[in-house]
């Protein structure tokens, strides 16, 4: 049962670890703009002319 | 006979392959592609030149035509360091971040091909666009390009950015907060993790309490997860009901600040003292819950403005004449008297002031509802907010702009604080004297059998007496009405405009620019023939009187023909010879043409072609579709009228329109509109105003609802409630019938939500009520309200087609 403690313990930390992730993610604007990066995302790179090959 | 449907004969029409609009006669081929004018073409070879035609891939015709009688010195006033550092969000040495708005980004392909900027100007470092709220940040080297370059180039492309008076005023630096996502998040994670560490407490039954040392590990870790969410998430809902408990009047918000109270202090008291687990998954549950809710009511339009006042609509900067007769971009806010400006064709007259050149004419509509233009002369006081027609003149400042006319008359109208009690407050008030009632005669009840269950059975009441079923009810039953109104083009401020649409019995129509789209001119007399048609065109093309443009768009055909001998004479008409016809356009007096008891309000040209007189051109306003039928459905139900800035030249046509029970006003100023508003109010009737320009303001923050009516929603709007656009005009009565419906969403919805109160109050008043039975009514109750309030809103939003 002391292994509860522990493992709880843990869990606890990793999660809180997630929380400051979100709050550092909302601070840093990310949930502003809820719709272009999905637009974003479909934009293709442009065929980089690659002239280092062989 | 309109001149419209004379000349649309023509089968197969083509389209420019950049914007999509119609290529008339002369239309231009490039690089196997059509285009209807040299700007189109000049964008898609800008685009080809850097590789970038995958523009036109992503969309069909997703460009915008640049406007043809655009300065290239337009963005001049942005190189004068005191107008640009209220604009700009940063700079360093070598970099600048500038957000500019530009309200025509409407498509993927305009995201992708801004954010491409840098390709095309290697000054650009990087751009990123937010879409919902038009917006491109820019961050370039000033060094290399000035900004006003850089405005010209995205303007160039058809990407205007539009900067007004007001953004001089916001700190560009300041970034907004988002501080729901915060509260919300926080909830959410505490009450996730709560109820994951209550699960041991749900499943033994009461033998977990023998675990001495974990049952208290796991109460103490509870309890450090519900502090945020009490003392940061819930913050809203303490604050608000402290605010009323002051003003003495009951919010929603003070039965659930009381219910929270409560749950956490006994549930404080349960785990120190050891004697239970406590209820904070079900408070948890429910902060997160109605923050929820919340957030899903107080949707923004992010593009859009209810409160836009006269900084909104003037422009930045004007030219102001130097001492050796040059000019230099001043911002508005610097202008003093006698300064001497230059305005130009189609710009706002920023301050009042006394016209230098000859003659001119002002387009007043959107200010005081007049549809034709005003003619000045030489020495006349011209008001701001005038739009400049007939090219550019030369104007001394008498006052400055806060001091100027229109000015004072936005600062009259502040908003009215209408007293806004909803049925939701009164449903609030009888529930919450209900749970105190049943929560004393519990207590009196077990002071007589049981004085042990006394705190157990009353908190517990409290406790499951909550009405946050009924905020939810409310708050889910708005954002879904919110979303179905938002979805059919008609944006609403805030839910309580719901309410307020819902119970209003009078409705007041602006004319011009409301119900009114402009002016459509008929040809009265012999039929055009195409080559007349042309003539015609030709003929109004070289004149820049308002009548004439309206003459010659509504040709629809390119004016090519060469005029010779162009005359105009102010206040007759024009003539000019094409080849070898004579042709003179003006009135009939001019013309020799014998009058025939023409009304003199409305306009009236007289076409002469040789010697032939050809007939008439009629201009009336145009009245926007459907608007019989909207009328016809809401004569029933409300009581009408209009109220117009204009003159009576329109009488015959509304009482036709509106019936004859309908009262007409006509030639009212602004301050008249909003006396009739007032004066309907104090017969305890509710009002809506519906209108459009900022003459309909006072009228619009006087009334309970104000509605704008806008045709491009990029455009100034007044303070208003809610805006409809112009295309979603027909759709009034489905919108305020919606609006009622929303009255009866919430009460089925809450009489729904209150079984589960009974439920609980039945464990509750008994001193039974175990936590996880708490915790398993509250998530259901929340549930099911939202999904039957979504559900009957879809419902009635189908009943009436919307």
């Amino acid at each position: 049962m002391s292994a509860l403690y522990i493992l709880i313990g843990i869990s606890l930390v990793i999660a809180l670890a997630f929380l400051v992730t979100f709050l550092w993610a909302v601070k840093r604007g990310q949930y502003d703009d809820n719709y272009t990066p999905s637009v974003r995302i479909l934009f293709d790179e442009p065929a980089k002319k690659t002239n280092n090959k062989q | 006979m309109r001149l419209t449907e004379h000349v649309s004969g023509k089968n197969g029409k083509t389209y420019c392959f950049h914007c999509g609009d119609v290529c008339e006669q002369n239309d231009i081929t490039y690089d196997e592609k059509i285009f209807c004018c040299n700007g189109c073409k000049t964008v898609y070879d800008l685009l080809k030149e850097n590789e970038l035609c995958a523009y036109y891939d992503f969309e069909k015709t997703p460009g915008i035509s640049p406007g043809r009688n655009n300065r290239t010195n337009r963005f001049e006033y942005l190189d004068n360091p005191e107008i640009a550092n209220h604009l700009i969000r940063f700079k360093d040495h070598d970099q600048t971040h500038i957000t500019f708005f530009v309200p025509k980004i409407h498509c993927t392909s305009c995201i992708w091909l801004l954010e491409n900027l840098h390709k095309i100007d290697e000054a650009v470092l990087d751009t990123e666009v937010n879409f919902l709220r038009k917006e491109v940040r820019i961050i370039f080297n000033h060094q290399k390009i000035a900004l006003s370059e850089l405005a010209n180039l995205i303007s160039s492309m058809g990407y205007e950015p539009e900067i007004h008076l007001k953004d001089l005023e916001k700190d560009a630096t300041q970034t907004p907060q988002n501080t729901s996502i915060l509260k919300i998040g926080i909830a959410g994670f505490c009450f996730g993790n709560i109820m994951m560490l209550s699960f041991p407490e749900y499943f033994s039954f009461g033998d977990f309490y023998d675990q001495k040392n974990l049952s208290w590990f796991f109460g103490l870790i509870n309890l450090a997860l519900a502090l945020p969410v009490f003392v940061y998430s819930a913050q809203e809902f303490f604050i608000s009901a402290w605010k009323g408990i002051r003003y003495h009047f009951l919010t929603i918000d003070a039965p659930i600040a009381l219910a929270i109270l409560v749950t956490f202090s006994r549930s404080v008291y349960e785990i120190l003292t050891q004697t239970g687990a406590g209820y904070l998954d079900s408070m948890t549950g429910i902060v997160f819950f109605m923050l929820l809710g919340r957030y899903f009511q107080n949707r923004t339009y992010q593009t859009l403005s209810f409160d836009r006042d006269y900084k909104s609509y003037f422009p930045v900067a004007v030219a102001v004449f130097g001492a050796e007769g040059s000019t230099t971009p001043v911002p508005v806010t610097a202008l003093k008297k006698n300064d001497r400006i230059l305005i130009r064709n189609n710009e706002l007259i920023p301050v009042d002031s006394v016209l230098l050149s000859s003659s001119t004419h002002v387009d007043y509509s959107f200010i005081t509802g007049e549809s034709k233009p005003v003619k000045k002369t030489k020495g006349d006081l011209i008001y701001a907010g005038g739009k400049q027609l007939d090219g550019a003149i030369e104007l001394n400042v008498s006052q400055t702009v806060s001091q100027s006319h229109l000015t004072k008359l936005w600062n009259k109208e502040g908003k009215e604080e209408v007293n806004t009690s909803t049925f939701v407050d009164a449903i609030n008030l009888w529930f919450t004297i209900g749970v105190f009632t049943i929560a004393i005669a519990s207590g009196l009840y077990w002071y007589l059998f049981d004085p042990s269950k006394i705190l157990d059975a009353v908190t517990a009441v409290l406790i499951v007496a909550c009405p946050c079923g009924l905020l939810l009810t409310s708050s889910f039953a708005n954002g879904n009405l919110l979303r179905i109104f938002g979805r059919n083009k008609f944006y609403l401020k805030n839910a309580a405009v719901i309410n307020e649409l819902a119970k209003a019995e009078v409705v007041l129509f602006d004319k011009t620019g409301t119900i009114t789209n402009g002016n459509a001119v008929f040809f009265e007399g012999s039929q055009l023939s195409h080559q007349e048609i042309q003539l015609i065109a030709s003929l109004t093309a070289q004149s820049s009187h308002p009548l004439s443009q309206i003459i010659c768009r509504s040709c629809l055909v390119n004016p090519v023909l060469v005029v010779d001998d162009f005359l105009e004479k102010a206040g007759k008409g024009i003539s000019g010879r094409i080849g070898s016809i004579e042709i003179m356009l003006g009135s009939a007096s001019w013309l020799n043409y014998p009058k025939e008891g023409t009304t003199p309000l409305s306009t009236s040209v007289y076409l002469k072609i040789g010697n032939e007189m050809k007939g008439c051109f009629r201009f009336h306003n145009r009245y926007r579709e459907g608007i019989e039928e909207v009328i016809g459905s809401l004569r029933g139900s409300y009581e009408l009228a209009v109220v117009s800035g204009d003159n009576a030249a329109e009488e015959e046509a509304l009482k036709k329109l509106f019936g004859p029970s309908t009262r007409l006003f006509f030639n009212l100023e602004p301050e008249d509109k909003r006396n009739i508003v007032k004066k309907i109010q104090t017969q305890q009737k509710r009002v809506i105003m519906i209108g459009d320009g900022l003459n309909d303001a006072g009228a619009l923050s006087a009334s309970n609802a104000g509605v704008s009516v806008s045709d491009n929603t990029n455009t100034f709007t007044p303070a208003c409630d809610a805006i409809l656009d112009g295309d979603s005009f027909h759709l009034l009565p489905s919108f305020l019938k919606l609006a009622r419906s929303g009255k009866r969403i919430v009460i089925i919805t809450f009489a729904f939500s209150v079984i589960y109160n009974v439920i609980g109050l039945y464990f509750a008043v008994q001193g039974t009520l175990s936590p996880v039975l708490a915790a398993i009514l509250m998530p259901c109750s929340t549930i099911s309200i939202v999904l039957l309030t979504t559900l009957l809103a879809s419902v009635s939003a189908r009943k009436h087609q919307l």
